[in-house]
């Protein structure tokens, strides 16, 4: 495939695609001090704009194309459906300083979508205010710490994370001003209860784990993990990036969490969009409800028999605050409201149940020709071992791109950490039987292949857009622009008088 | 069953393999005294019954479809072009993900660093990164950033009043546990009395241009007694001004920031929308974010690729600065869209759409009895309008003729009781303003 040129590259002077009207009232000045000089975008029509694009999308490897087992990211069917809801002009076109009575619409969605999601979940209230993931574990943990805070309990300033979390957990921590404490797992792929009995005292704040676990496995212990970190004081936060395989399963908030973040770009479906906009509400039992963050969406006026109730913005009492302007990400609650309402709480429960039930095929057809290190019935993900010692030199990375020949894309690399040559696989509920079985002929053929034709592996990919790239000269000689701004010092800045 | 593919079959011959009798048994790991709990939602429901009630909710909302809107404060009614629109839903963008594989990502990587090209160009910045949650975010990281700049000995972060009350809130939340000195935006102050609060402990100065007033003000003097106390200038932008207006690298700034909804995203009551984040060169090992960079491919092709990865929270853990992950890519792709259609000729026109518009309507508002337009410093496209009677009670009867007015300044300025901040874009047209103007002469009796 050719070098698709950079859009400023189509460029020629006079050009525009721009139509827009006409100036209609009288020209004011602009005061010369302010004025700016050429302002460097491309000068394009509108079909250049459009074929470049297009053009751009198809190097894109996209669940409409073909299987997405990212491990941990859950890359199931995205309802087209949602995308015309979000679309809406009712929804896209509203200001978000709107004054509540004339959100009422919007409103009653949110609402009706946090009641939705703490009862999924069992919690108490939930704040559709975080923008991702991240940002949800984020208000979590700023939670946690306000709680022991407003009990004068400021010695607690450790939050226990176990070596198989996600990344964001121990960087969440930091960014929250506490520390986290890694705990192991044991040969089954469970938090070492010993260990997390030795880490219990009490500065302890909380613990961060994710349920299922990033191995893909229900963890055997967790209630027993559970009441030793509240036995020592601590508050319970679950990573909810791997709630697909928990729906009608089990409720979070009922197995003892205090916290937790939901995805709704893994879970409910929203798109991830080349990596966001994504959504991290934020779940939470009786203790926490004050320390949401803002605003949330009450009921604040009931309404006469038979009218509508009157919702509104509320800041929680004791808010760690807002984390975001306007109302978190709403254009996803659109998208999340519209999942809920095509499944049901009995359609939920199946989605949940084929998750686990494709994971498992999958593992079932797959652990006679790779090392699975966990070979236990699994969640909505598995994890394998990318090498063979029949095979030395291959790496999972190998694997992957090898992949990328069979128009499939890999599965998360080198995640978890605590797995060698990690491949870490899901396959969500959307895919169907026939579709999974071709992506097992194709890892079984790899397989071989890393016995008969190594370099078919070594070498790969063959057949995609660009093939392995540099990523040391994209470091080293860092272009991160093609239209950098002068050096302002030597083009002499005006300085003020 | 909506999208589970799966027939009783598939179902029976997939347990089968698993050596499971039923889909329950794939359970077991999971305390039985908390397995399989009700959960009390809906029944589930048809594509034609979500469409129906959807639209009902939509409805249920004063939106731009039925009311011109004058109300900006953060977020604004632009034109989208269609073209953005379509390319947004090409299922190849809005259905992959981060592209952490560059091979088949290529697409995404590209138009991200066509993205940063443009926000560097507009910004007057070396660098920018592939975007955060919003602008405030923007801000926040932005914080962090001059705080390790400093090393964590400088503790002062000095803001203006000027900046939208929910980005200095957003900060506030981030920063919350830093022990930090904020200060700054206790009271509206100028420029020069801003320059009066800097220390050496001072880490990062930050203003907004335009202002939350819509007002310009001159930064230049700002930005040198910030470098002389060795701290770092933020920028808070409007993207559509910049069209119009000197850039803030020209003006100084070391980082800008700002929100990009205004470059082709719709207001979609308050999100998603795309927190730009541009700096220089000096900074960009340090800031926040994924960033995209050209390199080559094994066969000496041109290729893009995510880069100066060691920084994130995937690999630093612990000591990663900040923990973001998403960025907002389907955003920065509907701005690089908006940008294309644009082009050098085009935004500058939407700019000065906005500019001319918001003051042949300042003129004409001013011309009323009751209504005073603030005028100390220029604007672009907000301006302060005194009224002489409540702001609420203003936007009761403008509502009611279908106008959606401006944003009461009280709540956040209690010296502007009474104060209105009115927006004018391009969708504003003439008729429209003379409208506003008819419908606020009505206003003032009530």
């Amino acid at each position: 495939m050719a070098d698709t040129p950079l859009i400023y590259d189509l460029s020629v002077p006079g050009r525009s695609a721009a139509n827009l009207p006409a100036l209609d009232v009288p020209e004011a000045p602009l005061p010369d001090e302010f004025a700016r000089g050429p302002l460097d975008l491309p000068e394009v029509s509108e079909l250049q704009v459009v074929r470049h694009f297009v053009g751009l999308s198809q190097k894109n490897f996209a669940i409409d194309r073909n299987l997405y087992p990212l491990g941990s990211c859950t890359m199931k069917y995205n309802p087209k459906i949602n995308e015309d809801a979000a679309r809406l002009p009712g929804f896209a076109h509203l200001h978000p300083l709107t004054d509540d009575a004339g959100a009422q619409g919007a409103q009653a969605l949110m609402f009706t979508l946090q009641s939705w999601l703490a009862e999924i979940a069992g919690f108490a209230a939930v704040s559709l205010a975080p923008a991702a993931g991240a940002q949800g574990e984020f208000a979590g943990i700023l939670m946690i710490r306000a709680y022991h805070r407003d009990r004068g309990d400021e010695r607690r300033t450790k939050i226990l994370v176990p070596n198989s979390a996600h990344g964001t957990n121990p960087a969440t921590v930091t960014m929250a001003g506490l520390h986290a404490v890694e705990l192991p797992s044991n040969a089954d792929g469970n938090v070492d209860l010993d260990a997390l009995r030795a880490a219990c005292d009490d500065t302890v704040a909380g613990m961060m784990i994710t349920v299922p676990s990033t191995l893909g496995l229900f963890d055997e212990n967790i209630l027993e993990i559970i009441r030793l970190v509240h036995e020592c004081g601590g508050l319970m936060y679950m990573d909810g990036a791997n709630m697909n395989s928990l729906l009608g399963i089990v409720k979070p908030g009922e197995l003892g969490f205090d916290v937790m973040h939901y995805n709704l770009h893994k879970t409910f479906s929203t798109p991830h969009g080349g990596g966001g906009p994504g959504c991290g509400a934020v779940g939470v039992n009786e203790k926490l409800v004050d320390y949401l963050p803002g605003p949330v969406i009450r009921i604040v006026d009931e309404g006469a028999q038979g009218q509508p109730p009157l919702y509104g913005q509320v800041m929680p009492m004791r808010s760690i605050g807002r984390l975001k302007s306007f109302h978190g990400n709403f254009g996803m609650h659109v998208r999340a409201y519209a999942y809920i309402r095509a499944y049901g709480g009995d359609g939920l429960r199946a989605v949940s149940q084929h998750a686990v039930l494709n994971a498992n095929y999958v593992r079932a057809r797959l652990h006679d020709v790779y090392t699975v290190p966990y070979d236990r019935t699994c969640a909505h993900e598995f994890v394998i071992e990318g090498h063979w010692d029949t095979a030395p030199g291959l790496h999972a990375l190998d694997i992957s791109k090898r992949l990328m020949d069979y128009d499939i894309h890999p599965p998360t690399n080198y995640f978890p950490l605590i797995v060698p040559e990690a491949l870490l696989i899901e396959p969500t509920e959307t895919e169907d039987k026939a579709t999974l079985d071709g992506f097992i002929d194709v890892m079984r053929r790899i397989a071989s292949e890393a016995q008969t034709e190594p370099e078919l592996l070594r070498e790969a990919p063959h057949h995609t857009p660009v093939r392995r790239v540099d990523e040391v000269r994209a470091a080293k000689q860092l272009m991160l622009c093609c239209r950098p701004a002068p050096d302002w010092q030597t083009v002499g800045v005006e300085t003020a008088s | 069953m909506s999208y589970i593919p799966h027939t009783e079959a598939e179902r029976q011959q997939m347990l089968d393999a698993i050596g499971t009798p039923t889909l329950d048994d794939l359970f077991e790991a999971v305390p039985a005294s908390h397995r399989f709990p009700t959960l009390d939602l809906p029944q589930a429901m048809s594509e034609m019954d979500i469409l129906t009630e959807m639209q009902a909710l939509s409805e249920a909302n004063d939106h731009a479809g039925d009311f011109a809107i004058f109300r900006g404060a953060g977020a604004y009614h632009h034109f989208v072009p269609s073209v953005v629109n379509h390319i947004l839903l090409r299922g190849e963008f809005y259905t992959a993900y981060t592209p952490y594989q560059p091979e088949v990502s290529q697409g995404t990587l590209q138009a991200i660093y066509e993205y940063q090209s443009m926000m560097c160009q507009l910004t007057g910045m070396d660098a920018a990164n592939a975007s955060h949650y919003d602008g405030a975010t923007s801000l926040a990281e932005a914080a962090t950033v001059a705080l390790e700049v400093g090393r964590h000995k400088r503790r002062r972060i000095i803001l203006s009043a000027g900046i939208h009350p929910q980005y200095r809130e957003v900060l506030k939340t981030y920063h919350q546990w830093g022990g930090l000195d904020i200060t700054g935006d206790e009271s509206v102050r100028s420029a020069a009395d801003l320059a009066d609060l800097i220390n050496d402990q001072t880490a990062m100065v930050a203003v907004a241009y335009p202002n939350y007033f819509g007002q310009l003000e001159d930064i230049r003097l700002l930005a040198e007694r910030t470098h002389q106390a060795g701290a770092l200038l933020v920028v808070v932008a409007n993207p559509i001004a910049l069209a119009l207006l000197k850039s803030p690298g020209e003006l100084g700034a070391d980082i800008v920031v700002g929100e990009g909804q205004p470059l082709g995203i719709p207001l979609s009551y308050g999100g998603p929308y795309l927190g730009f984040f541009a700096c220089r060169e000096d900074y960009v090992r340090r800031i926040a974010g994924r960033i995209v960079g050209e390199t080559l491919d094994q066969d000496g092709k041109r290729a893009f690729v995510m880069t100066l990865r060691p920084r994130e929270q995937d690999i630093r853990r612990e000591r990663a600065s900040s923990n973001i992950c998403t960025k907002q890519g389907l955003m920065a792709l509907a701005a690089t869209v908006y940008l294309s259609v644009m082009g050098k000729n085009g935004l500058r026109h939407a700019a000065e759409l906005c500019y001319h518009r918001a003051h042949y309507a300042a003129d004409r508002i001013d011309d009323l009895l009751g209504y005073e337009v603030v005028r100390d410093l220029p604007f672009f496209n907000e301006f302060v309008v005194r009224c002489a009677r409540p702001v609420a009670e203003i936007n009761a009867v403008l509502s009611a003729r279908g106008i959606i007015g401006g944003v009461d300044l009280t709540p956040h300025y209690p010296h502007l009781a009474d104060h209105m901040l009115l927006c004018v874009t391009e969708m504003n047209r003439k008729s429209e303003i003379d409208a506003l103007v008819d419908a606020l002469r009505e206003a003032r009796h009530g």
